[in-house]
């Protein structure tokens, strides 16, 4: 490939110095992270650590009151908004940028009215624009790659917990992402069902997809991220690979949350 | 009961019926487009906006559609500026008049039902959606207005048949559907019970059908709350062992 180096180079998610407060809580107080491609980071904390509304501030679900988010090469451009905050200067490249990133949500949101393989191919065909038989096609595979072809003209509400996580994972890579962001996709689901997910996320982390997974699973965060964040009161308290951090934290609240 | 006298009248009756229909389904369109603007009012956050609809839905609700028709028919020609207006050739028109006010009445009642059903759809069936990458009225179209449809269909049903029944006022100010005709029969031959009756029968016969047709669109709309095939007929299967 012909791509000149600093493009080789830049990391496929850069997030700067982000900050959120709800009313007098402040959750995130300046948190940055630079991910390359394919490297998959798991984000630990306790509840309140601000893990989830730092996923949810990159793709501007949650507006953030300052910091900047980059993906690829595209800043997703800010502008100064009421009592100091910021908001997003442009939703049309809010969208772009969106839709560059695979959201997974903790209760799967898959659309109701939707057939599962209707659920895939909504955002390509719509947003994207793509043709309707190839994201048809491409639909298909992704479901049979997360296990779930022969369900592909039912309703979320017919299938399990697992199924339809694995639905929703489906959905978001049909849009081919640039990065996956992962908002605790096996907290909501019953403990046998947890294996099925991980299992489908493994084997992304495997393709060398860069993904940014907020997770409860220790052992998935130990054994398959290339790296590992634990938040705590809303900053970056650890950052390493799962070897350095789980083995060798200095942190105390680190070993004191991993002992539960 | 007049047997041969309950037919000729039937026959009177149906020959008004097309003009009962088309009141009844003109004010329901176009009162629904109104209701849809009025609910976004309602759910856009914005002031202005929201009281504007709080103080329709209040006024339209809260008065008689008797009143509001006679305050359209017979008072809005009290103004010489409605009577010299583009409007009135319109607004001269007993049938208009009768449509403008069936409308405005049906859109106030039928914006809080459209409202009931938005308010219903669940936040992460639109997050979902904007973390898609969807610009917002394509998330609307989408995502939000089937399922705020779905969940609005009972209740609309209802409305439309108030709305049927409704046109009977109209002949108040002089329009024959099928309540006018049936008093114009009755201030003729002072037979009360078999008119009334035929009338009755008819708007109930009207009914029925649009209930069934609110049920099958409720069915072709929801095939996500039914079991899905193949595990519904085993279910039949297991119960007949």
């Amino acid at each position: 490939m012909n791509l000149p180096l600093s493009a080789v180079e830049s990391p496929a998610l850069g997030v700067k110095d982000l900050h959120k407060s709800f009313g007098p809580i402040e959750v995130l107080k300046g948190i940055s992270l630079d991910a390359r491609e394919g490297e998959v980071v798991s984000i630990l904390g306790s509840s309140g650590s601000g893990k989830s509304t730092f996923l949810r501030c990159i793709n501007m679900l949650e507006t953030p009151d300052s910091g900047s988010v980059t993906v690829g090469n595209e800043t997703i451009k800010m502008v100064p908004a009421r009592h100091g905050k910021s908001k997003p200067a442009d939703i049309a490249q809010v969208d772009r940028v969106r839709s560059r990133l695979g959201m997974v949500f903790q209760s799967f949101n898959l659309w109701t009215h939707k057939t599962i393989l209707e659920n895939v191919i909504e955002a390509p065909v719509h947003v994207q624009k793509r043709p309707r038989k190839e994201c048809i096609e491409e639909a298909e595979a992704l479901l049979a790659k997360v296990g779930i072809a022969d369900k592909r003209n039912q309703y979320p509400s017919h299938l399990s917990g697992g199924q339809q996580q694995r639905a929703a994972i489906a959905r978001a890579l049909a849009m081919r992402p640039d990065v996956m962001l992962f908002d605790e996709p096996t907290s909501a689901l019953d403990p046998e069902l947890v294996g099925e997910v991980l299992r489908v996320m493994r084997s992304l982390a495997e393709e060398g997809r860069t993904m940014l997974i907020v997770t409860h699973e220790m052992g998935f965060a130990r054994d398959v991220s290339s790296r590992v964040i634990f938040l705590h009161k809303g900053l970056v308290e650890e950052d390493g690979s799962p070897k350095d951090v789980f083995e060798n934290s200095r942190s105390d609240r680190f070993r004191q949350f991993i002992k539960g | 009961m007049d047997w041969e006298f309950t037919q000729e009248t039937f026959v009177s009756l149906v020959s008004a019926l097309p003009l009962t229909l088309s009141l009844a389904a003109t004010a329901i369109a176009l009162g629904a487009i109104l209701a849809l603007a009025l609910a976004l009012a309602r759910t856009s956050g914005i002031l202005v906006l929201d009281w504007f609809a709080r103080a329709y839905v209040f006024v339209f609700r809260g008065t008689p559609l008797l009143v509001q028709i006679f305050l359209i028919y017979y008072g809005l020609s009290q103004f010489p500026a409605v009577r010299h207006s583009i409007f009135w050739p319109v607004l001269r028109d007993a049938y208009w008049c009768a449509v403008m006010a069936l409308s405005l009445n049906t859109a106030a009642y039928a914006s809080e039902i459209i409202r009931g059903g938005l308010l219903s759809v669940p936040h992460g069936q639109v997050e979902a959606a904007r973390a898609c990458g969807m610009p917002r009225l394509m998330v609307f179209r989408r995502i939000v207005l089937p399922l705020a449809i779905r969940q609005a269909l009972p209740g609309y049903g209802n409305e439309m048949i108030s709305m049927i029944k409704a046109t009977s006022l109209a002949s108040i100010i002089t329009i024959m559907e099928v309540t006018g005709v049936a008093a114009r029969i009755i201030s003729e031959t002072y037979r009360a019970i078999e008119v009334f009756v035929v009338a009755g029968f008819i708007y109930l016969a009207i009914n029925f059908l649009l209930t069934r047709l609110v049920q099958l669109v409720e069915f072709k709309l929801s095939p996500h709350l039914r079991q899905p095939e193949n595990a519904a007929q085993m279910a039949i299967a297991g119960d007949a062992r």
